[in-house]
């Protein structure tokens, strides 16, 4: 119908590499966007630092987030106590960010978190991060507490225990990765889709009453993916700092 | 004559339609794939559509409670949402893997 022909995933998914094809430091487009994301992050970080009476540039902008991550983020998932983990949730926060939004830039139009390996890295991190909270506030005993909530009948433990231990140890990192990775590839090829329909529908005779239409949907997309990509960034931001949150104080 | 055909039986018709295996396992991928995604988005639908709701009321009854109640209405969403998110991974991997 109408000549539209799907490109395949691995079309949308898979760069070719710029140069060292096939070799461990192979480069293509997903690395240089996430070696962007790790530089705007710590352009973030290092010009935002630069003290000053009035702030202005990137100053305004560190401040802004800064202050909406700790009244928005860290003060609700954490409450007293949590400004201290505020550089990690920060540096999640803007690198997710930065690899999103690269979707909708002309030129790159790739989220660097639509593969897996990014995504999967972040939630192992933020793993490793909050068991070592944990261990740090809690000591060893972090693993029972973890493992063993009280309030439970002592019989109902051998249900409880490794539901639990599975839902903490292993769920976790798993949904924070495939939540994210899921988000960004969905709308990767929702924006695809859109666009192979207006590209294929251009020039028919039909299309002056149909490409309005699709081409509307395609930037109405756009606009959305942008939402989308705060939104995911915020999610995990908030998700990372309501388990680190958990693993400083014992439930009771 | 049963309701639902048997393996067998979509084979021999398969068989008769000129379809070869390969073929055969791709239309059952991609009706697997969309059934999948499909059954997969009903649950968080409504899940999400209830958590937002209550949380407007919410919202709307306390409006000093707006942001508290902002916060838990998305990490709610977060959890709801990792379902139907799974049935699209599973439709990626039936589908094009």
């Amino acid at each position: 119908m109408f000549g539209l022909e799907y490109p395949s995933i691995q079309l949308l998914v898979e760069w070719p590499e710029f140069f060292a094809e096939g070799s461990w430091y192979g480069f293509n487009k997903i690395t240089l966007i996430n070696v962007l994301a790790v530089l705007l992050t710590a352009g973030i970080f290092v010009f935002g630092n630069k003290g000053a009476l009035v702030p202005r540039g990137v100053r305004n902008l560190a401040e802004a987030s800064v202050d909406f991550l700790d009244k928005g983020v860290l003060q609700q998932a954490i409450g007293h106590g949590g400004e201290k983990y505020l550089p990690y949730v920060a540096a999640i926060f803007f690198y997710v960010f930065f690899g999103n939004i690269f979707e909708v830039i002309p030129s790159f139009q790739m989220p660097g978190n639509a593969r897996m390996a990014t995504p999967l890295f972040l939630g192992v991190m933020t793993l490793v991060f909050f068991v070592a909270v944990g261990l740090k506030h809690q000591g060893p005993k972090y693993f029972y507490n973890a493992c063993f909530p009280p309030g439970v009948p002592k019989a109902l433990y051998l249900l409880v225990a490794p539901i639990e231990f599975l839902s903490t140890f292993l769920v976790r990192p798993f949904s924070l990765a495939v939540r994210l990775f899921a988000n960004m590839l969905a709308g990767h090829i929702l924006i695809v889709t859109f666009a192979v329909l207006t590209a294929a529908l251009w020039g028919l005779s039909l299309s002056l009453i149909i490409v309005p239409f699709s081409f509307g949907m395609l930037v109405a997309m756009i606009g959305f993916e942008i939402m989308v990509s705060f939104l995911q960034a915020y999610v995990f931001a908030i998700l990372a700092a309501v388990y680190i949150g958990g693993a400083m104080h014992p439930e009771h | 004559m049963s309701v639902l055909p048997t393996l067998a039986t979509i084979a021999q018709e398969a068989g008769e339609a000129g379809l070869t295996a390969a073929e055969l396992k791709n239309n059952s991928a991609a009706t697997g794939a969309g059934l999948a995604y499909g059954l997969a988005a009903i649950g968080p639908g409504i899940g999400i559509g209830y958590l937002v709701g209550q949380s407007v009321q919410a919202m709307a009854r306390q409006p000093e409670a707006a942001g508290t109640v902002r916060t838990t209405m998305f990490l709610g969403i977060a959890f709801t949402e990792a379902l139907a998110l799974i049935g699209f991974v599973v439709f990626i991997l039936l589908k094009f893997a």
